[in-house]
């Protein structure tokens, strides 16, 4: 068992706004994952948008500052250590936030103003570890562990693992990847692949795991967004995926928006259906379609996994 | 040859004359086309200065010009006239009309950092695009480009509240670009998810449009952003001199000539 297991058993959770939206299947199937698996998320209280792709282009400090606020609340009035963000977007600034304020004093001197102004204790790097839901479940309960509460196996589900671009890039601001045995690499991650085999799925070689759906610009440049997503969605099928598992609700949203948007304005039309990795698990365990929010998908995956005996 | 050199022999450089005698010789003709020599007076010299004056633009002077950023570019691979290394050349040389001859696409970086990534130098190109797409829009040579409404419809709803609700910003982004709210695809999109969730699903989803979630005891964080917010844009203005482009502009107001609404 990881030296991590003990530590993630109880988290401080950080959802997004995004998965009080668009994403909420990917939070309700995170939560109930959760459950199943005897791992308890405390959710941050009284949170705030972490400024997601686009208060750092008004200005990064910003950015910075709203990430720091979640993480004080969770380590100075919550006494976290750990932060669990299943949003690639939220996930990403909460450790581009932890790397500026270790490493540039502008940053630092910009949050220690706002935050004194607005009346709560300044964040100060190294007070928590900020993961990912990929981290939580992979060093949380590992592979061995997944395998021994599997009874819906999902064996015979071809699926193209999809980690768009947050989880990795830039390098610099995850310093525990990239590091051998036992970490996440940057330039071909394997956290998802690695538990969606533990649960019996077969992934296929997929070459664009880490391929940008343009989920930046999704609405204000949509013809580039959707010739992108076409990219990854055809490139799925015809590496023999039947399913793309996300760990992102802006990919998932994305690429679901765009498979739409390709047959309608541009008659590319693709059947590979869009599932969140934590609706794959929650159902290898057991927990019904329905639990994990599985008809809240545009992308409609129903009848295959019921054909496949998952759901 | 470096791609600047290229607009030597661009259409509007050829030329060809249809009766031209020069020393008594006859260059009339297709054979005898010329291309325009050229001489570059017009160097912006402060173009440099001013992007690394922007968020994003700073570290743009570590640049080696090798090349990473533009192999590794996403936007690149779907359109190879968006090129991130050519356009951090012609900053650092000051050849501001090449420039703007991309103007219109600058703005499309997608973000996705791949060029971060691959910069060995720590450029942070991504943050170069960002720079470079502002400044354009201060200068007066873009209007706002699409993202920037958005990132602005984000980031007020983010600094008014706390938080974001996904379809108020839709809407709100939509308004904004005079764009039609109910597209082909949008429509198509919502009719395959409603018809399949719980009536008490919609609801709780039409309600989170009528009560906007919000951070409880915002009003002293959102008061010290936008302070901070206010004082950036006011040095960014400075360094771009825009206050005195204003004032030029106001001076070269002939007397009794009402100015140009």
């Amino acid at each position: 068992m990881s030296s991590k297991a003990k530590e993630y058993k109880k988290v401080a959770y950080y959802p997004g706004c995004a998965l009080e939206g668009t994403g909420h299947a990917y939070n309700r199937s995170t939560k109930e994952l959760g459950k199943a698996l005897g791992l308890e998320l405390d959710e941050v209280k009284n949170w705030n948008c972490c400024g997601a792709m686009e208060v750092k282009n008004i200005d990064p400090k910003v950015q910075t500052y709203l990430s720091s606020r979640v993480m004080s609340i969770a380590a100075n009035e919550m006494g976290h250590d750990v932060v669990m963000a299943p949003c690639n977007g939220c996930y990403h600034n909460l450790k581009k936030a932890e790397y500026d304020l270790k490493n540039d004093d502008a940053s630092k001197q910009v949050v220690e103003r706002i935050s004194k102004k607005a009346g709560h204790q300044t964040y100060e790097s190294g007070q928590v570890e900020t993961i990912h839901a990929l981290d939580w479940i992979k060093d949380g309960i590992g592979e061995e562990g997944l395998k021994e509460r599997v009874k819906s196996s999902l064996k015979d589900l071809k699926i193209a693992n999809y980690y768009g671009c947050m989880y990795t890039r830039p390098r610099h601001i995850f310093p525990e990847k990239d590091q051998g045995e036992g970490s996440d690499s940057t330039s071909e991650p394997h956290f998802m692949d690695d538990l969606l085999a533990a649960a019996g799925a077969e992934n296929v070689d997929f070459p664009l795991k880490t391929a940008c759906c343009g989920g930046a610009h999704t609405l204000s440049d949509s013809d580039t967004s959707t010739l992108l997503v076409s990219n990854i969605l055809e490139a799925a099928e015809s590496a023999g995926a039947e399913v793309i598992a996300t760990e992102c609700p802006t990919c998932h949203s994305g690429l679901e928006m765009h498979q739409v948007r390709a047959e309608k304005r541009f008659g590319r039309k693709t059947n590979v259906k869009i599932v969140y990795f934590t609706q794959l698990l929650g159902m290898a365990l057991g927990l019904s379609a329905k639990k994990v929010g599985v008809h809240e998908n545009i992308s409609d995956s129903r009848a295959l996994l019921k054909e496949k005996g998952i759901a | 040859m470096p791609i600047h050199e290229e607009h030597l022999i661009r259409p509007e450089n050829l030329k060809t004359h249809e009766n031209l005698v020069i020393d008594g010789i006859d260059v009339s003709g297709h054979w005898s086309t010329f291309i325009e020599s050229r001489v570059l007076t017009n160097y912006n010299e402060q173009m440099e200065e001013e992007i690394a004056a922007l968020p994003g633009g700073e570290f743009i002077h570590r640049c080696w010009q090798c090349g990473s950023c533009t192999n590794s570019c996403t936007v690149n691979a779907v359109n190879p006239e968006f090129n991130p290394r050519y356009w951090i050349y012609l900053i650092r040389t000051g050849m501001e009309s090449e420039l703007l001859r991309d103007k219109d696409i600058i703005w499309q970086c997608v973000s996705c950092n791949k060029c971060t990534y691959a910069c060995p130098r720590d450029v942070a190109p991504e943050g170069v695009m960002k720079a470079t797409a502002h400044w354009l829009e201060l200068k007066g040579h873009t209007p706002k480009s699409p993202s920037t409404h958005f990132d602005e419809v984000f980031s007020e709803q983010v600094i008014q509240t706390g938080k974001i609700e996904e379809g108020r910003i839709i809407r709100s982004f939509f308004a904004r670009t005079k764009q039609e709210l109910m597209q082909d695809w949008l429509v198509e999109m919502v009719k395959r998810l409603v018809s399949k969730l719980p009536v008490t699903m919609l609801m709780r989803m039409g309600l989170a449009n009528v009560l906007r979630p919000r951070t409880k005891n915002w009003g002293a964080a959102r008061d010290a952003i936008t302070e901070y917010v206010d004082e950036q844009n006011a040095a960014h203005r400075k360094a771009l001199k825009l206050d005195d482009l204003v004032e030029m502009a106001k001076s070269e107001v002939k007397p009794g000539q009402a100015p140009a609404e």
